[in-house]
């Protein structure tokens, strides 16, 4: 087709970015490598532990090789309680997190009061690492799996009611506006109108969160808030590293099957 | 039945997307509301139940002021007030017996919608009305499965569910194709005379207005400029509303075949 001459009259030049615009990404650029080095070097990282990582990572694996398999029969029971901690906190989270949403979405909430509070609310329970807020229950509740399920589920408000909120803020108004004209009352135009449309979200987060949970509650017992936790950071206080790839080995295990348990509820929902 | 008295709209102030529209309907009769995009058709409709808040002047259904009810007042009158719309606005992920009887909320306790626990009148009615569209049987599919002309009609039983005194309509037929506009503007005109339930209608559709309606209101921005029958829309009134074009259908184009199509009832009625 064509012959390597330019069509007379058209221009035969295009470029993407103006002159301008590339010096602007050449600034952005140059302005992410600054932020890399200044933080490596504000860090004053140890280098010269570097120079023999290799050999004792291999020390490592070689102690970890093979697992105590005798060891199960310990951690069997706090490997069930992590899962149960991870579950109810995620079900405490669903009734918790669910009128938070519709409180925290613009086109729900009653006024902008109602809306600050439901934002407040997320932002805060986001700001806070599930192993903090582990800490603060352990001190309110005494060790153990209370705690943990607590901490599972004010870490996972912020996150379900947040990705519920946006969802709902989502919405087709059109089906809110038909409800609303049958003379319904706020509430059932939730109900019937809302509710439906966001309801696979709520489904998928809810599963999603359960997902992270089950991991998060792994390390709960690092500061004895109950689970598998506990065990793992007793073997490793006295290298028992053969115990120590065993519970990794179990905790991969569950991830695993929620990983897969997850895949195959959310396909479920549509 | 239905008095609008000066009802005017301004979204920003100082333009008037309705402009003091007042007239009345004393019979139940179907009141096509016609006229160019921007004209203001859906805002007088949506002034009514007050899904807009209109500025000025009132809407009085059956002797009672429905511009100046209060929250629950308004729920009230919203219920024996049908609307019909252009994208159906369906909840898309319940079945279409959940739809049709979303007509009944205004009625029943939360509680009861949260089971879907209607009286059984109620579902009586809804199967009856569904038969009456012509969607027996479809009573357990999805909304979300159904073709545009089905969710309509979907719409149109919903609507009727409420039993109301008016039905308000915008643009029932605009996504649909031109058969099924007529079918369902023909189940849409025969079950509120059956039902003598008076009826505003938005509609871009000349012909199809001067077909189904007893009764024909021009709007131009913001205000009414045209009231009669549909024989009194004539090619001038049509200019009146829309502007300079000539409206005869062989004047488009000039292909011999639509010329030949003029002489058929149809393109004859849009003349
Ligand atoms: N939500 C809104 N906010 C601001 N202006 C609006 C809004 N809705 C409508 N308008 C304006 O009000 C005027 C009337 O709009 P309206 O939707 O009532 O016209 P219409 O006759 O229904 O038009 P169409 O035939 O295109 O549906 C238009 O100028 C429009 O831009
Ligand atoms: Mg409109």
């Amino acid at each position: 087709m064509t012959d390597g001459t330019a069509e007379a009259g058209y221009p035969d030049i295009w470029r993407r970015f103006t002159p301008r615009q590339t010096l602007v990404r050449y600034v952005w650029f140059l302005g992410a490598v600054f932020v890399a080095v200044w933080s490596v070097r504000h860090l004053d990282i140890p280098w010269f532990y570097f120079l023999d990582a290799h050999v004792q990572a291999a020390d490592l694996a070689v102690r970890m090789i093979p697992p105590d398999w005798s060891y199960f029969d310990v951690i069997a029971r706090p490997l069930i309680e992590t899962i149960h901690i991870a579950t109810l906190g995620t079900i405490v989270t669903f009734f918790i997190a669910f009128p938070i949403a519709f409180l925290a979405a613009r086109n729900t909430t009653p006024n902008r009061l109602t809306w600050f509070i439901g934002r407040f609310i997320l932002v805060a329970s986001r700001s806070v690492n599930t192993v903090v807020w582990a800490l603060l229950f352990v001190a309110i509740f005494g060790p153990g799996p209370v705690a943990g399920i607590w901490a599972v589920a004010f870490r996972s408000i912020g996150f379900m009611g947040k990705l519920i909120a946006e969802a709902i803020e989502e919405i087709d108004e059109g089906p809110v506006e038909a409800i609303a004209s049958t003379g319904a009352s706020r509430l059932k135009v939730l109900l019937v109108g809302v509710l439906p449309q966001v309801l696979p979200v709520i489904y998928g987060t809810t599963i999603y969160r359960w997902d992270i949970n089950i991991r998060e509650s792994t390390v709960l017992g690092f500061v004895g808030a109950g689970g598998i936790g506990i065990q793992l950071y007793a073997s490793i206080n006295q290298f028992a590293w053969d115990e120590v790839s065993l519970m990794l080995l179990a905790i991969f295990g569950v991830v695993v099957i929620s990983e897969y348990v997850s895949a195959m509820v959310r396909q479920k929902i549509t | 039945m239905l008095k609008i008295e000066a009802l005017s709209k301004s979204y920003t102030a100082g333009v008037a997307a309705l402009d003091n529209v007042s007239f009345e309907v004393a019979e139940p009769q179907v009141v096509a509301i016609i006229g160019p995009s921007g004209a203001g058709k859906s805002t007088l409709i949506r002034c009514i139940n007050r899904l807009v808040e209109p500025t000025a002047g009132s809407a009085i259904l059956n002797g009672e002021n429905v511009t100046n009810l209060n929250s629950a007042g308004l729920r009230k009158a919203r219920r024996r007030m049908g609307m019909i719309f252009q994208e159906y606005n369906l909840v898309e992920r319940l079945t279409v017996m959940e739809n049709v009887l979303s007509g009944r909320l205004g009625y029943v306790s939360f509680w009861q919608a949260w089971r879907r626990n209607y009286p059984p009148e109620d579902i009586s009615n809804a199967f009856k009305l569904l038969d009456r569209v012509g969607l027996s049987g479809f009573q357990d599919q999805r909304a979300d499965a159904l073709s545009g002309g089905q969710r309509q009609r979907v719409g149109i039983a919903r609507a009727l569910m409420q039993k109301p005194d008016l039905l308000l309509v915008d643009e029932p037929t605009a996504s649909l194709d031109p058969k099924t506009s007529r079918q369902v503007m023909r189940i849409l005109v025969e079950l509120a005379h059956e039902l003598s339930t008076p009826t505003l209608l938005n509609i871009h559709d000349v012909p199809l207005a001067k077909n189904f309606a007893d009764r024909v209101l021009g709007m131009q921005d913001g205000k009414l400029i045209f009231d009669g029958t549909p024989d009194e829309l004539t090619e001038d009134a049509l200019t009146l509303i829309y502007g300079e074009e000539d409206w005869k259908p062989e004047a488009k184009a000039g292909s011999p075949a639509e010329q030949e199509n003029a002489d058929s009832p149809e393109q004859a009625a849009a003349v």
